[in-house]
């Protein structure tokens, strides 16, 4: 039962991977493919939890923790990219 | 229009402390787990890009005051060395060894020079990675 739930969530978990990569190829202007993005690191965190589990593994956990630190810097590295038009500054404008 | 990023900066303040102690971790978990000297090193990258894109350069110049340059010519110096000291047992070039012994607060430990080896590949692909990165970034 419980591993019939697991495999039915992964599943769910790649049609919303799909979804968000439609957002990426379609998506009208830049946000849309920067919240896209965004999306399909947290579901792919989400999914490799849920294969951890299902392979009653510790080994992927740390996978998790750089898969959710590289998502995190690459959005805010493209939300700043659209606020200033330059990611590292040389000299802050106060 | 004031540019307002304060709630950006104070997480990152947390978050740096977060994402280095993940690097040692990952630095200490050496050749038995997941890990070893280049993740970690990568890691600790990561760490520091964070700050620089948060921040500016200047500002984490005047905090971090290392010359990354040097920084990687430390690293490779530190891994051709630990090569050549095992000449020195009449080894072969970079064969390394370890032991167990009994410290004082962790019990019985397993200490590997492979570590210092580690170590300089770990310096050298921070140093190699924040050049990198602020070389891409100065041309704007």
């Amino acid at each position: 039962m419980i591993e019939i739930m697991l495999i039915t969530s992964l599943a769910l978990f790649g049609v919303a991977i799909a979804i968000a990569l439609l957002r990426i190829i379609f998506g009208p202007s830049l946000p849309d493919r920067i919240i896209a993005l965004d999306m399909i690191g947290v579901n792919l965190v989400s999914g490799i939890a849920i294969i951890s589990v299902i392979l009653a593994t510790k080994a992927f956990l740390e996978v998790i923790l750089i898969l959710a630190i590289l998502s995190f810097i690459s959005t805010i590295a493209f939300s700043k990219y659209i606020e200033r038009g330059v990611i590292i500054e040389r000299k802050r404008k106060s | 229009m004031k540019i307002n990023n304060v709630i950006l900066q104070a997480v990152t303040k947390i978050v740096v402390f977060i994402i280095l102690t993940l690097a040692v971790y990952l630095f200490l978990s050496g050749h038995n787990n997941p890990g070893g000297g280049f993740i970690g090193g990568l890691v600790l990258a990561t760490a520091f890009v964070l700050l620089f894109i948060v921040f500016d350069i200047e500002t984490i110049q005047k905090a971090l005051p290392f010359d990354f340059k040097k920084v990687a010519a430390l690293g490779a110096f530190l891994a051709v060395a630990t090569g050549f000291g095992s000449l020195l047992f009449d080894a072969p070039f970079l064969s390394q060894s370890f032991g167990y012994f009994d410290l004082p607060f962790f019990g019985k430990t397993e200490l590997a020079t492979v570590t210092i080896f580690e170590a300089g590949v770990a310096l050298a692909v921070v140093g190699v990675v924040v050049t990198i990165i602020l070389s891409i970034s100065e041309d704007v």
